[in-house]
């Protein structure tokens, strides 16, 4: 029972990490077919957020709040990701619509450049420019109707882009002369400590669970609830499935496919923003954390079957659970006494190189004969 | 349009001229006669550069060292060191092709250079075709005896297994069983083939082994199969390498695997540079073993990391592949001045035999063209340091590891021309 209870958890506690990761994935490459490839330097930057979050958090002033700083921080990367995200689809996806291999080349330059950044950029200044393109971007939407209308909207736009330059250098400078460790640009990796009462142990039923671990699995959880709601019950979700769907028959009715594709961008890219707090608890923050998710993110919303949710989610949950039994030779132990060649196999295919082998031999097997995967798209494409 | 590109190019390599020799040494000039100019060959962008970047630092000031102190003297002249640094750009072809562009066109009579057993691999071709010389400053695990790569770092027998009889017989989880973790690469296996023929040899068991793909920091199974293989505590080897140790220990705490429940582990990657990355809270009560470690209480050794946090900041560290670094230009001088020529092969004979004061203690460069050297085990401490625990006496280097089955009763030796690089003992 121990045993079971023990495997179930570390599959679920594998799988929670690839499904938080391949979330954001599922949703824009699952609903609007773009490969991304910078999807994993998205991550990166929802980790560095925490990072930066952490350190700010222990200034004199926040320090009473320390504790908490790993919510906020979630939070933080979401908004962080999501805006990386938005100006990502407007200034170079949107142009590419349509062509898959040149968005995948594409995306690719971009997770090398922003790899770099962080590397040659001093984080604080880094920060700075993110509050900038938050203000930016979103600054002008809030303006009345009547300016927007107005023939003169242009100017109004080009002073808020200005005035949002000008808060990013000062809050830039503002963090990298308070926290010293952001004012220098390092490729060194950096390390985000969990709070303490988010350190140790936990027991359930006679078993030890790690509480980082539980924690993966609780934002994991939430976030699959809010972005199914999200779908599922809101206006825009709804806007967002009729225009996957079929993208000009929802133009014609009136649906602003361009906003759609934002909104889309952005919160696929804001949940890697998410995940990226995830992993940074598990290891080290650096600028090639996301590039070591990227495959596994792919393979896992192949598998579930693109643009399917739950596909994903049971893909995920499975790829977990098939990593614990194989790697950790779980299934020597639930039968002891097997005949010899087949535990010698087991034996061989137990550590942790060859569980990998063994997986991505599986699924690769398991595509053979459903091609699209665990849940296809139901319905007549208009592709198709 | 053809006459412009070529302009154009000639432009180019002008422009490259430049800047290699405005990489050239600091130093005072002027009083030199004449000037040398060697190679420094590390990858300053790529995964790797965190690491190699530290080493170009130490070569640079041992070299700036050696230029204020009047440079080396050659057959009655002065020569002031002057230095083209390279990027291998943690790619592995890069690393021979850079060394192939050092020795043709720039000319250099040494190559100080490479971190990782990849690089060096692919630079061995390059040095014993064109029969020029690469010192080479990591701990690695041997099996390997060029005439025309001289090795500073350490072998197995000077760092593993001492650290592995240690663990055996004295630490606080003496007696108890092994459990191996290593990324999965060649240097991790091959030190753990050693370590599981010394666990028997010892009498002890090594009750598991794992191997991480390298880049991938999903540790949860090797953890399991740890708690199922040492219920009650025991022995872990660790020859992780860089990011990778950071989840491990990270997620091996909160797994409880800790010293005070039992656990010790054992590094072999972990210096000071990384226990500051990973966090000592981390690593507090763990080991490490190496042939020099910041806290050395000596002179010299308390100079080296003086001279270096003075030229390149205070809060920089000094660790062993730095001293290994440190020690190879040092040694290269003297051999230089004992031969009176740059010629290699000249330098190549003279090299054998020299001695010299390292931080570490004294070294002397052995005829199979390792060093001999001292080891030494620490425990990390809540600093970031190590407390050092032992000292052995100087270990001499078995650049054929006489545990390992493959090159057991084997030894190398470029001073015998009837025995050379491998030859039965």
């Amino acid at each position: 029972m121990e045993l079971l209870l023990d495997s179930l958890f570390n599959g679920v506690a594998i799988g929670s990490v690839l499904l938080v990761a391949a979330l954001g994935l599922a949703i824009v490459f699952g609903l609007m077919g773009v490969i991304n490839l910078a999807h994993g330097e998205l991550m990166m930057l929802g980790a560095y957020t925490t990072y930066v979050t952490q350190l700010i958090f222990k200034l004199p002033i926040l320090k009473p709040f320390y504790n908490s700083y790993i919510i906020v921080s979630i939070f933080l990367a979401f908004i962080v990701s999501g805006v990386v995200g938005i100006l990502l689809e407007k200034t170079i996806i949107r142009k590419l619509y349509g062509s898959p291999l040149e968005t995948l080349l594409a995306t690719w330059g971009v997770s090398l450049i922003l790899q770099q950044f962080v590397r040659s950029v001093p984080l604080a200044y880094g920060t700075g420019l993110v509050i900038s393109l938050l203000i930016g971007l979103f600054l002008p939407t809030t303006f009345p109707s009547k300016i927007k209308e107005s023939i003169n909207f242009k100017y109004f736009k080009f002073s808020s882009w200005i005035f949002a330059a000008l808060t990013g250098v000062l809050t830039g400078s503002v963090i990298s002369s308070s926290v010293s460790k952001l004012s220098r640009a390092s490729a060194r990796n950096v390390d985000v400590t969990a709070p303490s009462w988010m350190r140790g142990q936990v027991e359930i039923i006679g078993t030890a669970f790690p509480k980082t671990r539980l924690m993966i699995i609780v934002i994991t959880l939430i976030s699959v609830i809010a972005i199914t709601l999200f779908l599922n019950q809101s206006a825009w979700g709804m806007r967002i499935r009729a225009v996957t769907q079929n993208r000009q028959m929802s133009d014609c009715l009136g649906i602003s496919t361009e906003k759609v594709d934002i909104i889309t961008f952005g919160i696929g890219s804001g949940l890697a923003g998410v995940a990226g707090v995830a992993v940074s608890l598990l290891g080290s923050v650096g600028p090639n954390v996301g590039g070591n998710y990227i495959v596994g993110c792919f393979m896992v919303v192949v598998l579930g079957g693109v643009g399917n949710l739950l596909g994903t989610v049971l893909a995920s949950f499975g790829i977990g659970i098939m990593t614990d039994l194989i790697g950790a030779g779980r299934l020597l132990s639930i039968w002891p006494d097997m005949p010899l060649p087949l535990s010698n196999t087991i034996n061989f295919f137990a550590t942790t190189s060859m569980a990998r082998v063994m997986i991505f031999a599986l699924i690769v097997i398991f595509l053979q004969f459903k091609p699209t995967g665990l849940f296809p798209q139901k319905g007549r494409m208009v592709e198709n | 349009m053809r006459i412009s590109r070529r302009i154009l190019a000639g432009l180019a390599t002008a422009s490259l001229a430049v800047t290699a020799t405005s990489c050239g040494g600091g130093g005072t000039s002027g009083s030199f006669d004449d000037t040398v100019t060697v190679g420094i060959l590390h990858s300053l962008s790529g995964t790797m550069a965190i690491s190699e970047s530290t080493l170009v630092d130490t070569e640079k000031m041992a070299i700036e060292e050696i230029n204020a102190a009047g440079g080396v003297t050659v057959g009655g002249k002065s020569y002031k060191i002057e230095y083209i640094v390279e990027d291998g750009a943690s790619d592995w072809p890069t690393f021979a092709e850079k060394s192939k562009k050092l020795i043709d066109q720039d000319g250099v009579p040494v190559v100080f250079g490479g971190w990782t057993s990849a690089s060096r691999k692919a630079m061995l071709p390059v040095y014993e075709s064109k029969d020029a010389f690469l010192y080479y400053p990591i701990q690695y695990e041997a099996q390997e005896c060029s005439n025309n790569i001289f090795y500073t770092g350490a072998t197995p027998n000077q760092q593993s297994e001492p650290a592995t009889d240690f663990m055996y017989k004295r630490s606080p989880a003496a007696g108890g069983d092994f459990f191996l973790v290593g990324s999965d690469y060649v240097f991790p296996r091959t030190s753990n083939t050693i370590t599981k023929a010394q666990v028997k040899q010892l009498g002890g068991k090594v009750v598991g082994e794992d191997y991480l793909p390298l880049g991938n920091t999903e540790v949860a199974p090797i953890i399991s199969k740890i708690k199922k293989a040492l219920p009650e505590g025991g022995i872990i080897i660790n020859t992780l390498n860089g990011d990778q140790n950071v989840a491990f220990f990270k997620q091996i705490q909160d797994a409880g695997i800790t010293p005070s429940s039992g656990y010790y582990v054992m590094n072999y990657s972990i210096a000071e540079e990384e226990i500051s990355t990973i966090g000592p809270e981390f690593l507090e009560g763990h080991y490490g073993a190496w042939n020099y470690m910041m806290s050395i209480d000596t002179p010299a050794s308390k100079k080296f990391a003086a001279n270096f946090k003075k030229r390149w900041g205070a809060d920089r560290v000094v660790a062993d592949p730095q001293e290994s670094a440190y020690n190879m230009v040092y040694l290269w001088k003297q051999a230089v001045e004992d031969a009176g020529t740059f010629d290699d092969n000249a330098v190549r004979e003279a090299l054998v035999g020299q001695k010299f004061d390292a931080p570490q203690g004294p070294v002397e460069v052995m005829p199979n063209h390792h060093l001999s050297q001292t080891v030494r085990i620490g425990e990390i401490n809540a600093e970031g340091g190590f407390t050092i625990l032992e000292e052995t006496g100087v270990v001499l280097p078995q650049a054929w590891n006489q545990k390992h089955p493959s090159s057991k009763g084997f030894a190398c030796d470029w001073t015998d021309p009837s025995k050379g690089e491998k030859y039965k003992l």
